[in-house]
């Protein structure tokens, strides 16, 4: 909602009275803070966002990149802060940062931080934050409902079902109980923990790989994951990408997971070793996976769709209509804490930089 | 257990449809068996146990068959196939699978909701299909962890959904017969209350006379327009055309189906649904949960003819 307040000019002439819009502190009260935003939206987020800064928004501009981000620097109040998200084309890197050199704030819209050179920020002493804990209960709800429909054949059956196959053929193929199994979860963070929680209701048993162990935590942590994998009959993917997870589940790794096992990614495709995972797949060398993230987004490898024991989605465990609600609220906060001279609520630090 | 008496002296069992090869392998150095539809008069008059492998009905006629019948053992966990009242009537035992199935059929339980409220079936077709729509074009699911969840029938099976959907951070409420002192959630005297209050209702009760169609018109309005129905029960207790009806008209919101009233029918309409998401009877089979099944079944069988209690009988 604007802030703003009636100036009547009781003795002018004209009888008129100015309008004053009270913005936010830290820029020209008359005019609103000027925003980037660099992501698709729906209408709502947008609103959101226009009640309170001038959003330049890039897709509506119809503009190339570069000559966008140009007229934003160009501008008499050049933007100070910038909302961007993984995934698409826009990567906050040096070349970005020099065009827009007002910049002193990036907010991304998820949890990875993957398109941003964190380095770089940190050298030129722009803020960065992410999603914080936004999303982290919906992906951990969807991780748990893709290995439940893995291990238990939820879609597969459905499919069989719809066919009509079910009286003519009897019953579908048997799946297996997740009770008394074996995860390994790569990243116990905001999400790896929440999957922990509710796979220890299951009667699962919990291990888990991450950079460090976690002294409060009494699930048993293995220093790296072939070894998780070794000793695990479910690998869950749920660690940031960066350059030491890249391909973190590769083909040694798969063996080591073995035959029964099953992979679940609701990380980054880029954690896995795609075209091993295909192979080992194909040839039967693990059980089954459920894909929410795949290395070269959209595509999706072809010979997957054939396969009965996978399960795959576009990029979908974040997206419900409560967490798109708190995602604007949240977003709105930072940009509203930034903006006042206050911390980010959920500042991404130079610990998350790579070892 | 005690070790497989010698062959000629194993105790015989009324078997009354054929096992499956897994059932039959594992109990045929314990017990003699005859098929009820084949058996001879003297199997017929000899037998004191009836093995009811599946969901064959078991009618007072059959029962009628088997002057010395004493205990009816089921494979599976609810009876409504069996005629209980002529059990009841002629002071027969009745036991069933007991907990062998509880968690698989709580985990599919949870699955299902899962995959209703989160459409993951419906994703995994789209992206069969070769599509990947553009951020903004997705439709939106609803969140599963905080979601209302009432749960029908706290036994074996619902108590283990209720513990499962808790870790969701879900808020559990529970209808059934009678409360339980011990559940740590809090009990609805009245059905239709239980749906009014919940977003999500999972069924996990007998079929019996008092639970047939239980979930009719009334209850899925008070449910209502964003509600799921869940059911791992029986499809007897929900008035299945009146459920067709109100997911067309949007009454409800969506279903998870693992049962039907006329199994292995599933209706038509249901078929070309996308907020529904349909199983085939399976939320109790893993090939563990088999296995643990058998237990129960020797188990109980092993007590009946040595004289000692019963592991998992059923109050008629």
């Amino acid at each position: 909602h604007f802030r703003f307040f009636f100036v009547t000019c009781g003795t002018d002439r004209r009888g008129s009275f100015q309008l004053s819009a009270m913005a936010s502190a830290g820029g020209n009260p008359l005019v609103l803070p000027a925003v980037l935003h660099l992501r698709r939206s729906d209408a709502d987020f947008t609103a959101a966002l226009s009640e309170r800064f001038r959003v330049l928004d890039f897709f509506s501009s119809g503009e190339p990149l570069p000559a966008f981000l140009a007229a934003a620097a160009a501008a008499p109040e050049p933007p100070r802060a910038a909302v961007v998200v993984g995934g698409g084309s826009v990567r906050v890197d040096a070349s970005f940062l020099d065009a827009v050199p007002s910049l002193r704030c990036v907010l991304t819209t998820g949890a990875g931080i993957d398109h941003i050179d964190l380095a770089e920020c940190a050298r030129r002493g722009v803020a960065v934050a992410n999603s914080g804990e936004v999303f982290s209960t919906d992906v951990a709800d969807y991780a748990v409902g893709l290995l439940l429909d893995v291990l238990r054949r939820v879609s597969a059956a459905e499919r069989y079902v719809r066919r009509g196959s079910w009286p003519v053929q009897g019953d579908y193929p048997l799946g297996s109980k997740l009770g008394g199994k074996r995860v390994g979860i790569i990243g116990l963070g905001n999400i790896g923990s929440r999957i922990a929680r509710r796979l220890e209701a299951f009667g699962c048993i919990i291990h888990y790989n991450s950079r460090k162990p976690k002294d409060s935590i009494s699930y048993k942590y293995f220093g790296n994951v072939h070894d998780l994998a070794a000793e695990s009959d479910v690998l869950i993917v749920a660690c940031a990408l960066n350059k030491a997870t890249r391909h973190i589940v590769d083909k040694d790794v798969l063996e080591a997971l073995g035959k029964g096992g099953v992979v679940i990614n609701i990380g980054r495709g880029a954690n896995i070793d795609e075209a091993e995972l295909v192979v080992a797949l194909r040839e039967g060398k693990i059980a089954g996976a459920g894909l929410d993230v795949f290395e070269h987004e959209p595509k999706v490898p072809a010979e997957l769709f054939s396969m009965e024991n996978v399960v795959l989605s576009r990029h979908v465990a974040v997206f419900t209509e409560e967490s798109r609600s708190d995602l604007r609220a949240h977003t709105v906060g930072n940009l509203e804490a930034f903006f006042s001279g206050q911390p980010l609520l959920t500042p991404v630090d130079a610990d998350s930089l790579v070892q | 257990m005690a070790a497989p008496p010698p062959a000629d002296e194993r105790p015989l069992v009324m078997l009354a449809q054929a096992l499956f090869p897994e059932f039959a392998a594992a109990l045929a150095g314990r017990y003699r068996f005859a098929l009820l539809a084949d058996a001879d008069a003297a199997a017929a008059d000899e037998a004191r146990a009836l093995l009811v492998g599946g969901l064959p009905r078991v009618t007072a006629q059959h029962l009628g068959v088997l002057p010395a019948l004493k205990l009816v053992a089921c494979t599976s966990v609810g009876v409504d196939h069996v005629d209980l009242d002529a059990c009841r009537s002629r002071g027969l035992s009745v036991t069933n699978a007991g907990a062998a199935f509880a968690a698989d059929s709580a985990d599919y339980a949870v699955g299902l909701l899962v995959a209703v409220l989160r459409r993951v079936a419906a994703a995994d077709v789209y992206v069969r299909s070769g599509r990947w729509a553009a951020d903004g074009d997705y439709p939106l699911t609803t969140k599963v962890s905080g979601k209302r969840v009432g749960i029908v029938g706290l036994g074996n099976i619902g108590s283990r959904v209720a513990r499962r959907l808790a870790a969701f951070g879900c808020a559990v409420s529970y209808h059934s017969r009678s409360p339980k002192p011990s559940a740590p959630y809090p009990f609805v005297p009245a059905l239709r209350d239980l749906a009014a209050g919940s977003d999500v209702l999972v069924l996990s009760c007998a079929l019996t006379d008092e639970t047939k169609h239980m979930v009719n018109r009334d209850v899925m309005e008070a449910l209502g327009k964003g509600g799921v129905l869940v059911n791992v029960g029986r499809g007897g207790l929900v008035d299945e055309p009146e459920l067709l009806r109100c997911l067309r008209q949007g009454v409800i919101g969506g279903a998870g189906l693992d049962v039907y009233e006329n199994e292995p029918a599933v209706p038509p309409e249901l078929l070309a649904m996308e907020n529904v998401v349909l199983s085939d009877h399976r939320a109790v089979l893993t090939p563990e949960s088999i296995g643990g099944v058998l237990e129960v079944v020797i188990a109980n069988l092993d007590a009946f003819f040595s004289g000692r209690p019963l592991v998992s009988p059923m109050e008629l």
